[in-house]
């Protein structure tokens, strides 16, 4: 493969990155006029890495994400590569979804909802039986395996939510918002909760919010984007200590990164 | 939470108790005449002439009440899923659906004995005419209610059609099927009825209309309490399956 100079400097040197996204572009038909959701989104992510997308309503976020989810195809001439030779990625078996609505299935008890990815992609019923109580171990809710979501308040059925995103093993988990219909202080929790889930899993995270703060908190990388026109408006490395607390939020670096996000998207 | 149910069962006996005490005791004291309202007594008497036949009547409107409403399901629920898969078929059938809907399916009745001759199955015909639309509707709406987003998730994961539709729509829209079939049941009786109303030598639709002729009040009577028990035995099975499948918190209506 040629590469030019200025991909070669995007690649970190030992390895490729795990997403490499380059020029994605996004452009619906809209009432016989074009509208274009996303321009000229390029960055990376490595694997094990979160990474948040953060931006207002209208500015592409979600429509990346579902680019990432092979949900939609992006335009020509974007460049969308997911895994590699050292990380085999399938589509379909290797990714794992959460939304800001829990979308548990009402009929079904708490374990038969994180089963239901292995169901369709027929995973071997016993393994993935023991992986669903491990999730949910993880997830704090051993002892509601049998209970069905309307006896879990949303959080828990958020954690549910989460459990089922990973239950398949994928190597990739995308999040929409996917505490963004929690209560402020049930969020603020989840978001400690998900570094915990994160650095226990090892996933590679790509999670879209419109939280400045918790895009800063949790992502290792903030992706911003603009709306009107939808386009990404800086990668932001977030150097943060490892381990953060709550506390962090009081701090000056915080506040730093959270007013460059805001000033990106004029805000300040 | 059993004991709930058998103190709540409990009051539904007690109601009914109630109702035909007043029952009696109106006609008691109001001496009302026999042939203008008998006594409950004198209603259940009836039971006993072999004249009535009541057995093979009542067997006869059974059979098309739940001729008819099975037809209904079935098909209702054959209808819904073809509108859901394919969109030419929802909008190539639906409209024609609608205006057949609107036609009185009573008007019909004379029509479909001029076809299809009178007897059961055409009473069973008519019994469906009536109670399929609303299966069909609420059973559409149960398999478009699925959250887009639902559907998203599993399609990221390649889940073919068959697999959306029975993890997740079919099951998704169990409460509204249900739903549907009570309001179906209730709509096959009286179908059946006015099936036997309009021609057949068999059923306690017909048997009402023999009796009527002699004033025999008590029997007619008789033959709405039984008609009324097939109904209420039909709302129960389906009731007590929906119980049975669906979860508490998915139940409607």
């Amino acid at each position: 493969m040629l590469a030019s100079a200025d991909q070669k400097r995007d690649q970190s040197p030992e390895t490729a990155p795990f997403i490499r996204l380059r020029n994605v572009a996004k452009t619906f038909m809209r009432d016989g006029a074009e509208f274009k959701a996303l321009t000229d989104a390029s960055f990376d992510v490595g694997k094990g890495e979160l990474v948040c997308l953060v931006g207002p309503s209208g500015c592409g976020k979600s429509t990346l994400l579902r680019i990432l989810a092979g949900l939609l195809r992006a335009d020509q001439g974007s460049t969308v590569s997911i895994g590699g030779p050292d990380v085999p990625f399938e589509p379909g078996r290797d990714v794992g979804i959460a939304f800001q609505q829990p979308l548990l299935l009402k009929w079904r008890r708490v374990l038969e909802n994180v089963l239901l990815p292995a169901q369709i992609l027929g995973l071997p019923r016993k393994a993935s039986l023991e992986r669903a109580r491990d999730l949910l171990h993880l997830v704090g809710l051993s002892g509601a395996e049998r209970k069905y979501p309307y006896e879990l308040s949303g959080g828990m059925q958020q954690r549910v939510a989460i459990a089922r995103a990973l239950v398949h093993d994928p190597k990739l988990v995308l999040m929409d918002e996917p505490f963004g219909a929690l209560d402020a202080l049930t969020r603020e929790r989840m978001n400690v909760e998900l570094l915990r889930i994160w650095e226990k899993s090892g996933k590679t995270i790509v999670l879209v919010t419109h939280g400045i703060g918790e895009a800063v908190f949790l992502g290792q990388r903030v992706v911003v984007l603009t709306a009107g026109p939808a386009r990404m408006a800086a990668d932001i490395p977030i150097r943060l200590p490892a381990r953060r607390t709550l506390e962090l939020k009081t701090g000056e670096a915080f506040g730093a990164y959270s007013r460059q996000i805001y000033g990106l998207l004029g805000m300040s | 939470m059993r004991r709930r149910t058998l103190k709540v069962a409990g009051i539904a006996v007690l109601s009914h108790a109630l109702a035909v005490l007043a029952w009696y005791v109106f006609v008691k004291l109001g001496n009302v005449p026999e042939f203008i309202l008998p006594s409950p007594l004198a209603t259940i008497e009836t039971l006993a002439d072999p004249r009535y036949d009541w057995w093979t009547n009542t067997a006869a409107t059974a059979i098309e009440i739940f001729g008819g409403f099975l037809l209904a399901t079935a098909l209702g629920v054959l209808f819904a899923l073809i509108f859901t898969w394919s969109s030419l078929g929802l909008a190539l059938l639906m409209p024609l659906l609608v205006t057949f809907n609107m036609i009185p399916k009573v008007a019909l009745g004379p029509l479909v004995i001029v076809w299809m001759s009178y007897g059961v199955v055409t009473n069973i015909v008519i019994a469906f005419t009536i109670a399929f639309f609303p299966i069909l509707l609420t059973t559409l709406r149960g398999l478009r209610e699925t959250e887009p987003e639902l559907l998203e998730l599993v399609r990221a994961l390649r889940a073919n059609r068959w697999q959306i539709f029975t993890r997740i729509q079919l099951p998704g829209a169990l409460p509204y099927l249900f739903s549907g079939m009570k309001v179906g049941s209730v709509l096959a009786v009286a179908g059946a009825i006015v099936g036997e109303f309009i021609g057949s030598e068999l059923g306690l639709g017909y048997l009402m209309l023999q009796v009527q002729v002699r004033l025999d009040t008590a029997g007619m009577m008789m033959a709405v309490l039984l008609i009324s028990a097939i109904g209420i035995v039909l709302y129960g099975l389906v009731a007590a399956l929906e119980a049975l499948v669906v979860v508490r918190d998915a139940r409607i209506g």
